[in-house]
């Protein structure tokens, strides 16, 4: 499993990565999972269904992290954008 | 003699003074504005926030891109490689996730998600919503454009009331000129249409 973290910038970058069915990695990446929680990032897990959709869900612990996961995405939570005149509208 | 010879050498030294003294303050200036330029480009070296690196945000855009491909349907990513900007089927109501939902977003790389009709093309609203890093790690909190793209993807696809909940909601035309959406719109029906994509959109070109 890979924690990667989007980044301004610069990309997603390498978090963690290790084998949950490890005892010593997954320490390793809940750690890191935590650290990313309360440094007020969402984590997103990418998935794809039987069907060959591809989904995502957000998760509040490394436990609800699906155990087969091959990567968690953290990046920074959302926010209401700042509001802009309507004059400021661009058109591209 | 001497005593002559010496204050000749004084008024002489006093007098190269008084010709080279500004030459020597303004070069005294300089040398002191050079040397904090120096500290200050030192400080921001350090703090990660010298200047503006085209390559470095270039590089950034690639890394994005690619993860964006990774994680969306090879469809979705022909729609942002090919038109700019994503469609996810809205999620609540019937058909929800899927072609021929009641609703729809757009998704642009920084700008508002705009929310419409498949059907009709219709225009409901703007959410403007962003994912602003506050660590700021090279002096700006914006993602790249594609980070932006499947920040909102995701979010809107795992929890989209939540995602909905958070963004500052306004009419149409509020932030993207509703033309310019209409031209969107079109362009995706023509695209999906050529592509031999099924799930194509009503709506009547602009």
């Amino acid at each position: 499993m890979k924690l990667l973290r989007m980044k301004p910038g610069h990309g997603e970058i390498l978090l963690a990565e290790g084998d949950v069915e490890v005892a010593e990695q997954e320490q390793l990446l809940i750690e890191a999972f935590r650290r990313e929680l309360d440094a007020g990032m969402w984590a997103a897990v990418p998935s794809e269904r039987r069907d060959g959709r591809r989904e995502a869900e957000l998760v509040k612990s490394f436990g609800e992290v699906p155990r087969d996961a091959e990567r968690v995405i953290f990046f920074p939570r959302a926010a209401g954008g700042a509001p802009r005149s309507a004059s400021a509208r661009t058109a591209r | 003699m001497l005593l002559a010879l010496g204050t000749a050498a004084i008024v002489l030294v006093v007098l190269l003074w008084e010709l080279a003294r500004p030459d020597a303050l303004r070069a005294f200036a300089v040398l002191r504005l050079r040397v904090q330029r120096i500290r200050e480009r030192a400080r921001l070296r350090e703090s990660g926030q010298l200047g503006y690196d085209p390559g470095r945000e270039r590089r950034a855009e690639q890394r994005a891109r690619e993860l964006l491909r990774s994680c969306i349907d090879e469809h979705d990513w022909a729609m942002y490689r090919d038109l700019g900007f994503l469609r996810l089927w809205g999620g609540l109501g019937e058909r929800a996730h899927a072609a021929g939902a009641s609703y729809a977003y757009l998704i642009y790389p920084h700008r508002p998600i705009v929310a419409y009709v498949p059907q009709t093309g219709a225009l409901l609203n703007e959410y403007c919503v962003a994912f602003p890093d506050h660590s700021r790690p090279y002096g700006s909190a914006r993602l790249p454009d594609s980070d932006d793209v499947l920040a909102k993807w995701m979010a809107l696809k795992a929890d989209e009331r939540c995602l909905i909940e958070q963004a500052n909601m306004h009419l149409p035309g509020r932030q993207i000129d509703p033309e310019q959406v209409r031209r969107d719109l079109a362009r995706l029906t023509r695209w999906e249409r050529e592509s031999g994509a099924g799930a194509t959109d009503i709506v009547r070109a602009a």
